[in-house]
């Protein structure tokens, strides 16, 4: 390992010591570590803040954080370059600002702050937290991907004592999840399982980062999840390069120096005592001070160096599909060739875990790769929300069915309506003034996140205000995929792309594209039992396919011929010429929407005469059923 | 540190400057000493805090030493009613000897102003001190005159002159703001405002910088990068021309020149390193303001030995206290007194950026204000401000035992000219913000546009792109989005007539109305959504809150409010309950609210137009019924819409062909070409806030006699079949979308082609809502009476007979209900069903003929 992943600043240093008269070192640096970055696995070598506790990571190294923007700051002015004399020798040294969160001096200088060498630069800071509701086999993977090159180099760590500590850690925790990933069984349970180990680890670094902060900050920090009983590090990302194309909720994989200077946060602890006595200090309100310079052990600082949008989170993908790299084509056509048999078996999988209903399991799959993939004026294009109509309400169906979903896609979020949780909660993200930032709220959420509302656990109840603007929310996300953050003095509109499930007895009070009525062929006894043995039964290689194909198949692009148009546009206006009533524009609207990921879900990326008659067949099929069920229950419009 | 490297000359200047705030400098100064004794005289020559902590702390302490030491105070405590604002520290040789206008400068104090920061010190370069040549960037040749303040190009002498021409001389009759209300434009426009702070008493001069651009470029360029020594200069100027005319006048304060205007109004995103220490305008809102903080500017120490006492300014946030008693040299002796220092006010400002400004999935930036003195307490949260002030950026300090320097700065606006902006909303002068957008090339690219023929057949696809067809309601709504021409009918009494047009979409569910109605909410920047299921009487109109901090009573504003000059999207219209759409017949005949509630009794103005949606009361559109009865909307609320569309769905092969084509392309097209017709939209948008703040039609003499025809033609289509077909309010509404059209083509007069798209609008709209089903003849009265003159007439028929019948009957006192219906139904030969027969027996009972009691009837 070299050094440019243990002390990335001493090559910073050398760069701009050999270019220094000219401003262009900050490119040469930036090239160095892309260039760095591109060797072979090279990603891997850095450690992850999403895997490794911030206190084992060595300050100043280099490393990596997935992470989603929360927030963003105010854009903040610093030193780019600075100069400091020595006050015995008057020698004059440059320094660079960049990358640092303290302008440092030996011990015998002084900056000077008025030298004309002096650059003002500016950077963006970026407020980020994990992916929320990152499923645990996407952290697990993630984990074993870069700890398994990581854990020799686990020698920068500070201390021999939290070495050793770290190491029994892995022990304990290697044997066991090796185990698990090999005897693939008990893998797929492990849903609970690993929900239970993961949370741990991520617990006993939390409550360690607690420790050492206690004595200055005495009210813990709101480290401002979207999602409650999430965990994680939350991130203050400085940006230095084009900040302006990033957005709030994007999802980023940043590789940057590590800032946990103590002194930050001595900074904070001086300021909040010293605050009555000196005016520039009282400009910010006390939550202020605390939320935009958080101690550094809790909430370290990222000074980026590169920067990437991700478009998906899963790790058994590339992480970039766009580039015309032989590997990224080989691994895409190589799971291509394999797709039908990957598909009949998530078919499969789906149908048991819908209780045999295969329709609804092709429907299911539908959703799964749906996502928004363009909007005409206000119109979002390629949502699919299904609405899952007729679950057993009893034996927590519900649950079960979420706890699949979750070992499928890469972050999900069940959300359970119920009467207090709509009045209590905070859907919308919410500007606080006071501490000036924007307080999270659960349908602040990254692109392609599954959001699955649970509506059989609502009872009857009054909803107070709160409550109808939760549903007034969740109503538009659905049907606008966007939701109006609250500025108090005024709204705004954050775009989103989620994919949203709804569970529920009759038909959903929220709107949805298409309501699937769910006819159970089996009614296991124990559905505890039913849903884990579904689960173990996969294989954890098939598993890690199927996780593939949601995530793949969502990123194909797709085109309708201009023979197929036609046969379309015939096939309506017969359709519509026997019974107008019987085909509205929005069941065209459906119709083409299922015939798109029909299309998709089997790997075409054109629309055939087939698939379209096979989703016209398909929503033939759906419509009969929800006819049906008014039949049953004839007062249910 | 601050402006880019590129200006080291400035950079030298502000290290003299002692301590403003921007410059952490002066780890070397040697020369300031000599500066020091020369301008640190002031009295009340209060430091603003926010000076540069970090840096004195670790600058080296032979500076700060030297800064206040006792010895310096004495010698600049000498002349006290001496200060720098005034012209006589200022004045260059030449200046004095002109002989400033002591008189009655000298009579008023000298206010200083801590919104430019500790300007005054060490800034002036005397021309006559020597020592202090290195500090003069200047040329040599004249002396006094060529003179500047070092780091900058700015000669003293030559800007004060210079402003003071631009005073005595400015005059733009042209250019009309809002304050000028009383002013003589032809007259020089700043001479009569000193007239004016003469008269009031207010010591300020707001200086409009658009207009010191147009008279002197340089000027005004000086005055935008060098803000701190140029508008001291200014207010020496305005002082020396005040005093001169008005010898007698009695100030608060010397008047203090404000700025405003600074033409690179700007975006906060846009300030940028080399903004600081530049004058500079951004626009925001006001999100928080912190309370008033008494900021010590002078300290007062008297020695408890012998009661010596002594001043001790402020130096950069410090105050140095003195540890010997100069008079009788006991050590540590000399104690604060309070009530004797002087402080000054200030106070924290949170600005954020406002919504309009921020690109499209970020969120807000936010900048810290500091006002000063009289500008504080000014404005409010949630106020819309421009604010104009100098950019300040100031290191933070780490620790002050540890050398290291947090290596970001601190950056601040000290204001100095606020500008409520959205206060000229309620006032209902024209949105100035709105008209500066466009640029020439764009106003030129609209004209251009406006020319075509086909222009309004263009906009009118443009809008809503992916709602298939419904031209002539997209036509409609396009019409709304320009509106009418705004009349004044106030002093006849009639008051303002409304020039917004009113829109109602009906029809079947899944016609995409609520899509409709998203894009306008979408497209106009004052638009607001609201659902009817959701919303209250009061969520739309205003109510009244009681803050719970300061127990006022505050106006929180509605939807209908907010849309003032913009669209209420209203959806489900037909879900609203009644006393939600009662607000409503206010707002859109008088096109105002009134509040009274909780002492609050107010109009307030709500010129919106509506765009509502309603579903059909049985869910399916029954062609058999008339709107009214298919809505289930009262009347009296139908009649104020100008145009009532319905949307449904036809049942026409070609048209599903081409609907088919459409949605099966919405599926595959490319993101190009979705980004093509965004561009679209946002043209749109630029073209209709065009029309509607520069294009303002009135009726031709033509086109007011092809309405009066059109108004009698339609009234004589009714009057043939003996029913009323239209009324004025029919004509108003033509009107209204005659002169829209106009606006269209931005015409400035309305034409008969205007007149003629109105009548057939209207014409298309009252054939599809006020068809009578029964007749299918179009019946106007369907909508203001909520029933058609023919079904009226069957109604008195069917009484009629009714009465026939029961009198054929004889003397029976009473009749059984079920009976009579019977016989009615056999006798008539129409189908008469039981609500018919019941409105007739009503009909019958209102005429006293008879009583309905249970089932039985009785006669009277």
């Amino acid at each position: 390992v070299g050094d440019w992943l243990n002390s990335p600043l001493s090559i910073v240093q050398g760069i701009f010591a050999q270019n220094v008269p000219n401003s262009d070192w900050e490119k040469k640096v930036t090239e160095y570590f892309k260039e760095k970055l591109k060797e072979n696995n090279a990603t891997n070598w850095v450690p992850s803040l999403n895997d490794v506790p911030v206190h084992y990571l060595k300050p100043n190294s280099l490393v990596k954080f997935r992470c989603m923007v929360q927030d963003m700051f105010d854009p903040e002015f610093y030193m780019g370059v600075y100069e400091t004399v020595d006050s015995n020798t008057n020698a004059r040294v440059l320094h660079f600002g960049k990358y640092r969160d303290v302008a440092e001096c030996g011990p015998q200088q002084e900056i000077d702050l008025n030298s004309s060498q002096t650059v003002t630069s500016e950077r963006q800071t970026f407020y980020c937290v994990p992916v929320p509701g990152e499923s645990a086999w996407v952290k697990e993977i993630s984990f074993f991907a870069s700890q398994a090159r990581v854990s020799p180099s686990t020698s920068y760590t500070p201390s021999r004592h939290k070495r050793s500590y770290e190491e029994d850690e892995d022990m304990d925790l290697h044997p066991s999840k090796q185990k698990e990933q090999h005897t693939g069984k008990s893998c797929c349970s492990g849903g609970d399982i690993h929900g239970c180990v993961e949370p741990k680890r991520l617990e006993t670094e939390a409550s360690a980062g607690h420790h050492v902060i206690s004595p200055n900050c005495s009210p813990p920090l709101d480290l401002n999840f979207p999602l409650p009983g999430e965990k994680g590090p939350a991130c203050l990302v400085k940006v230095y390069e084009s900040w302006e194309s990033f957005k709030v909720n994007d999802v980023l994989e940043v590789f940057g120096v590590l800032s946990v200077d103590p002194v930050l946060s001595i900074v904070n602890s001086e300021e909040r005592d010293g605050s009555g006595l000196d005016p520039m200090e009282c400009m910010d309100t006390a939550e202020e001070q605390r939320v935009h310079s958080p101690p550094a052990s809790l909430v370290p600082r990222i000074h980026v160096i590169l920067a990437q949008k991700l478009q998906h989170i899963n790790p058994l993908l590339p992480a970039c599909l766009n580039e015309e790299e032989s590997k990224t084509c080989e691994f895409v056509s190589n799971f291509m060739s394999e797709l039908s048999p990957v598909r009949a078996e998530l078919l499969g999988f789906l149908t048991h875990a819908l209780l045999g209903d295969s329709l609804a399991a092709e429907y299911l799959i539908l959703h799964l790769i749906s996502t928004v993939y363009a909007r005409r004026d206000v119109l979002p294009l390629g949502k699919f929300t299904v609405n899952l109509s007729g679950c057993p309400r009893s034996s927590a169906f519900t649950e079960h069915l979420y706890h699949l979903i979750q070992q499928l896609v890469p972050a999900s979020y069940h959300l359970r309506m119920s009467i207090e949780s709509m009045n209590h909660s905070r859907f919308i993200p919410r500007k606080d003034y006071t501490a000036n930032r924007l307080l999270s709220g659960l349908l602040q959420l990254a692109s392609n996140t599954s959001l699955v509302i649970d509506e059989t656990q609502l009872e009857q109840g009054q909803l107070d205000t709160a409550g109808v603007h939760n549903v007034t929310a969740l109503g538009n996300l659905i049907t606008w995929q966007k939701v109006e953050y609250d500025f108090n003095y005024h709204r705004m509109e954050f775009p989103c792309n989620i994919n949203v499930l709804i569970t529920s007895e009759g038909r959903s009070l929220l709107p949805s594209d298409c309501q699937v009525h769910l006819q159970p062929q089996i009614i296991p006894p124990n559905m505890e039992e039913y849903m884990s043995s579904l689960l173990t039964a996969v294989l954890p290689s098939v598993l890690n396919k199927f996780r593939i194909y949601l995530s793949l198949l969502r990123l194909l692009d797709y085109s309708i011929s201009e023979e197929v148009t036609k046969a379309v546009e015939e096939d309506f206006v017969e359709m519509r010429k026997n019974n107008p009533e019987s085909v509205t524009a929005d069941d065209l609207h459906k119709m083409l929407l299922v015939a798109r990921f029909l299309s998709l879900s089997a790997g075409q990326t054109t629309l055939s005469r087939e698939r379209w008659l096979r989703a016209k067949q398909l929503e033939a099929l759906r419509k009969a059923r929800l006819q049906q069920q008014k039949c049953v229950n004839g007062n249910e419009l | 540190m601050s402006s880019p490297a590129s200006t080291p000359s400035r950079r030298r200047g502000k290290r003299g400057r002692g301590s403003n705030p921007p410059t952490p400098q002066d780890a070397r100064s040697p020369p300031s000493q000599k500066r020091r004794t020369d301008d640190s005289t002031s009295t009340g020559d209060l430091q603003p805090m926010p000076t540069s902590p970090p840096a004195d702390v670790q600058s080296p302490g032979a500076a700060d030493a030297l800064f206040s030491s006792p010895p310096q105070f004495r010698h600049s405590a000498i002349p006290l009613d001496f200060d720098i604002s005034s012209p006589l520290t200022y004045g260059t040789p030449s200046s004095r000897v002109e002989g400033t206008p002591r008189s009655g400068a000298r009579g008023t104090p000298v206010r200083q102003r801590p919104d430019l920061g500790s300007v005054r010190k060490a800034r002036q370069v005397d021309l006559h001190s020597d020592g202090l040549a290195e500090d003069i960037v200047a040329t040599e040749q004249s002396l006094g005159q060529k003179l500047v303040i070092w780091g900058t190009d700015v000669n003293v002498a030559s800007c004060k002159e210079k402003f003071q021409r631009f005073l005595q001389r400015f005059i733009d009759p042209l250019d009309k703001e809002d304050e000028d209300i009383g002013l003589d434009l032809n007259e020089p426009r700043y001479m009569q405002r000193l007239q004016e702070i003469n008269v009031v008493g207010e010591p300020f001069l707001n200086v409009n910088c658009d207009h010191l651009r147009s008279f002197d470029e340089n000027l005004y360029r000086q005055l935008i990068c060098y803000p701190q020594e140029v508008i001291p200069t200014f207010d020496m100027a305005a002082n020396e021309i005040f005093f001169d005319r008005y010898p007698d006048s009695i100030l608060e304060h010397q008047i203090q020149v404000r700025p405003y205007n600074a033409l690179k109004t700007r975006n906060m995103r846009n300030l940028n390193p080399e903004d600081i220490d530049q004058l500079i305008t951004i626009s925001g809102m006001v999100i928080r303001s912190s309370q008033l903080i008494p900021e010590m500017q002078e300290a007062f120490f008297r020695c408890q030995v012998c009661a010596f006492t002594t001043r001790v300014e402020i130096d950069r946030g410090r105050i140095a206290e003195p540890s010997v008693c100069k008079n009788c040299n006991t050590t540590h002796s000399m104690a604060l007194i309070h009530n004797r220092s002087m402080f000054s006010d200030k106070q924290m400002i949170k600005l954020q950026e406002s919504p309009e400004d921020m690109p499209a999935g970020q969120t807000p930036h936010t900048v810290a204000l500091f006002a000063h003195n009289d500008l504080v307490d000014k404005v409010q949260p949630g106020d819309r401000i421009n604010v104009t002030g100098i950019y300040r950026a100031v290191p933070i300090r780490v620790n002050p035992r540890v050398s290291s320097v947090k290596s970001v700065y601190k950056t601040h606006i000290d204001v100095i000219h606020y500008r409520k902006t959205d206060s000229k909303r309620l006032h209902g002068v024209d949105e100035e913000t709105e008209q500066k957008r466009f640029t020439e090339e764009r106003v030129e690219m609209l004209k251009e546009l406006s020319k075509k023929a086909d222009i309004y057949e263009r906009l009118a696809l443009a809008l809503a792109p992916s709602i298939y067809e419904h031209e002539d309601i997209k036509k409609g709504i396009l019409l709304q989005l320009f509106g009418g021409s705004r009349k004044d009918f106030t002093h006849t009494g009639r008051g303002n007539f409304r020039a917004e047009i009113n829109i109602l979409l009906c029809g079947d569910p899944g016609t995409s109305k609520s899509q409709l109605l998203q894009y306008v909410y979408n497209l106009v920047p004052r638009g607001q959504y609201t659902s009817g299921k959701g919303s209250s009487a009061v969520g739309l109109t205003a109510y009244v809150m009681k803050d719970p901090e300061t127990r006022q009573l505050v106006l929180q504003t509605g939807a209908l409010v907010l849309s003032d000059n913009g669209i209420c999207c209203i959806d489900e219209f037909d879900k609203m309950n009644e006393s939600t759409r009662s607000v409503l017949h206010e707002v859109m005949e008088q096109q105002t609210l009134s509040i009274a509630k909780a002492g609050i009794i107010c109009q307030l103005n709500a010129r919106t137009s509506i765009l509502a949606a309603a579903n059909p009361i049985e869910s399916q559109w029954n062609p058999k019924k008339t709107t009214i009865e298919n809505i289930q909307l009262p009347h009296t609320l139908l009649s104020r819409f100008d145009l009532i569309f319905l949307m449904l769905d036809p049942r026409d092969e070609a048209y599903d062909r081409r609907l088919a084509r459409h949605l099966v392309s919405l599926y595959y097209q490319s993101e190009e070409k979705m980004e093509e017709e965004y561009m679209d939209m946002a043209v749109l948008r630029d073209y209709i806030a065009y029309a509607r703040s520069y294009v303002n039609p009135r009726l031709g003499e033509e086109a007011g006699q092809a309405l009066i025809e059109a108004y009698v033609d339609m009234r004589k289509i009714g009057s043939g079949r003996g029913m009323v077909s239209a009324y004025p309010r029919q004509l108003e509404s033509l009107i209204r979308l005659a002169e829209a059209h106009a606006k269209v083509r931005f015409s400035d007069k309305v034409e008969t082609i205007d007149v003629e798209e109105a009548k057939r609008l209207h014409r298309e709209a009252l054939k599809q809502s006020a068809t009578d089903p029964r007749t299918g003849i179009v019946d106007i009265s369907i909508l203001t009476t909520g029933m058609s003159t023919t079904a009226r007439k069957r109604k008195e028929e069917l009484a009629q007979a009714l009465r026939k019948l029961i009198q054929s009957k004889g003397k029976a006192p009473s009749l059984k209900y079920q009976q009579l219906l019977d016989d009615l139904r056999a006798q008539s030969d129409i189908a008469v069903t039981k609500e018919m027969f019941e409105e007739a027996l009503r009909a019958l009972a209102d005429e006293d003929f008879l009583t309905v009691t249970g089932k039985t009837v009785r006669l009277l």
